[in-house]
């Protein structure tokens, strides 16, 4: 279930803008992947890449190779919207859809894509979601009422639930926590501790300390100044990024001294 | 010493005028002016009202201004300016929903929508015809303008950019333009060019005020899907769901309540229109059910028929004028209740 992706020497442009260049990258399957940063660096973009969901902006555009278990993310033939059938994607502020219940939310995924399920099936696949999002206990017993009655914390684990109830093979994470207070924050780390069982996970986080805490590998993308497209710098173990990096650029951002 | 505390600006307190302050101003003023109009004349309601206005207003900022302060006293008088704009803009709504309820009552009786004009010489008759004719030339005005302004409305917040839509854009604000008779013109117009000259029918109506509630529906529903959070598609498309269904299972329902708000408003500002049915759908007395040919009355041609061409006795078609008035705008009220479930009924719930 869970896949591997390669990038190669990904340069991504919004119009004739480079916004990131030369990204090359291995993330491996079953272990979360963090990307680090200062602001505007290019993660994010970098990050919507890995589903197409930056062409959504017109005018965004990919050169070079996106490997999903060897298959080209960007061939001529390849359909954005199966892309993201199978990549899924948490944004940074929970956004559940209002016009529909906590239980609709959950089943939204394979509701709009026309996917005829029993009424059975729907209760167990809603169920398993809610459970692998750790939310089940808090709303079992009120999954007919909107999903934007929920805390902050809460709603962001029902987008992860519905992010995974359409079984992706990798989930994005675009800053997953930033919106939230720390022990809905430490629920969604939890969460993904036990999601990498099952899940690549790549998420980006302005927090260094999260970034430690949950990932098995980090990646650090920088840029030169305002104008000039974003570059990785550096990619390697999480504990080797932390303690020993060997770049002096990440070594300055993690300890503080500047970004 | 609490003299030195009073006047030192950083002091808590300031002097407060009494609760009873106000209502006694009011009744003191409406009381004042009505004396020196009656004084002066022959009393004149509107006289009288706007001395009691200038009387409250400025008793009021004397009197705050003296207790309160200057910053108190200015927020009275605006306060006061408020209300008053607020009243005026009530009187003529009131006036004219009691006349024509007062005046409309007298015929507003079972034979009123029985019976058309036809073989109607003087008193009784009725506006079937027109009741009728109203109700199918708005209905389907309608059903064409609706899908045609929701689908252009969509173009433009989802997919249009650059020359295509701003061209549609430009021309849809120059369409709200258009003077109604010119619609009714077109309308006629066109008929002409299609089956001869002098067709007129419900139909070509219908054709007419499309033309003029297309654009109402085009900017009003355009403004709504503009304000749905781009999070939601984004989270729609990240699920792997294709533009289209997007649009159409989430933008749509998000802002459904407000496009059938912007639907119903369209509707209540086409269905008093005079002018272009006048010319597009003509006049008749009698009811007309084929909606293809022949001409069709409509509740706005039926008023401006009885009152302008009035036989014997005239205020038997005085009256029927003012029953058609009464029932035009007891439609209008009901299409705005309905337009307020139904919103009520589709609204994002909050769930708190």
């Amino acid at each position: 279930m869970s896949k591997r992706i390669e990038a190669k020497n990904l340069d991504i442009f919004y119009g004739d803008f480079k916004a990131v260049e030369g990204v090359s990258m291995i993330i491996e399957p079953r272990a979360v992947t963090a990307f680090i940063g200062p602001s505007g660096c290019g993660k994010s973009t970098f990050l919507r890449s890995l589903n197409r969901m930056h062409e959504v902006i017109p005018g965004a555009s990919v050169k070079g190779e996106l490997l999903l278990d060897g298959e080209d993310l960007y061939a001529p033939a390849v359909d954005p919207v199966n892309v993201r059938r199978q990549i899924g994607m948490v944004f940074q502020r929970p956004n559940p859809f209002p016009t529909m219940s906590i239980k609709e939310n959950v089943l939204a995924g394979l509701k709009l894509n026309n996917k005829r399920i029993s009424a059975a099936e729907a209760d167990e696949v809603a169920e398993e979601a809610l459970r692998g999002a750790n939310l089940w206990e808090e709303v079992k017993n009120r999954l007919d009422l909107p999903g934007s009655g929920l805390s902050g914390g809460q709603q962001q684990r029902l987008c992860i639930a519905r992010a995974i109830a359409m079984r992706p093979s990798v989930l994005l994470m675009d800053e997953p926590c930033s919106a939230l207070d720390p022990i809905s924050t430490l629920a969604i780390e939890d969460l993904i501790g036990t999601l990498k069982n099952d899940y690549t996970i790549v998420i980006v986080t302005h927090n260094m300390q999260q970034a430690a805490r949950v990932s098995d590998t980090t990646a650090f993308f920088n840029i030169a100044g305002t104008g000039q497209p974003g570059h990785l710098i550096e990619m390697d173990d999480t504990k080797t990024i932390f303690t020993t990096p060997n770049e002096k650029a990440t070594e300055d951002y993690i300890t503080g001294r500047f970004g | 010493m609490t003299a030195t505390a009073l006047s030192k600006s950083d002091s808590l307190t300031a002097g407060q005028l009494p609760r009873w302050s106000t209502p006694a101003t009011v009744v003191g003023s409406i009381a004042l002016a009505v004396l020196v109009t009656l004084l002066l004349g022959p009393f004149n309601v509107g006289l009288a009202a706007v001395l009691a206005f200038v009387i409250y207003q400025v008793v009021t900022y004397c009197s705050s201004g003296l207790v309160e302060g200057p910053r108190r006293a200015t927020d009275r008088l605006m306060t006061g300016f408020i209300i008053g704009a607020f009243l005026l803009a009530l009187v003529p709504l009131i006036w004219v929903a009691a006349t024509t309820l007062a005046n409309g009552l007298g015929r507003f009786d079972l034979a009123f929508f029985n019976n058309s004009m036809r073989n109607v010489d003087g008193v009784g008759g009725g506006a079937v015809h027109a009741i009728y004719g109203t109700l199918m030339i708005t209905g389907v005005a309608t059903l064409i303008s609706v899908p045609v302004g929701l689908l252009t409305a969509i173009y433009l917040s989802e997919y249009g950019r650059g020359h295509l839509a701003r061209g549609i854009t430009f021309f849809v604000d120059v369409m709200t333009g258009i003077p109604s008779i010119v619609a009714g013109l077109f309308a006629y117009a066109l008929m002409t060019l299609l089956l001869g000259p002098g067709t007129v029918s419900g139909f070509s109506g219908s054709l007419a005020l499309s033309v003029l509630m297309i654009p109402v529906v085009v900017r009003s529903t355009e403004e709504l899907l503009r304000i749905v959070p781009n999070e939601l598609r984004e989270a729609s498309y990240a699920l792997g769901v294709p533009k289209w269904r997007t649009i159409l299972r989430i933008v749509l329902p998000t802002a459904v309540s407000g496009i059938v708000a912007g639907v119903i408003l369209a509707i209540a500002r086409i269905i008093g229109e005079t002018a272009p049915l006048m010319v597009a759908a003509g006049f008749t007395q009698s009811i007309n059910m084929s909606f293809f040919s022949g001409p069709m009355m409509t509740l706005p041609t039926f008023v401006y028929d009885q009152y302008a061409y009035r036989g014997l006795p005239p205020e038997a078609f005085v009256d029927r004028a003012w029953t058609g008035a009464l029932i035009l705008i007891l439609i209008v009220m009901a299409l705005n209740l309905i337009g307020r479930l139904v919103a009520k009924r589709f609204a994002p719930k909050s769930g708190r």
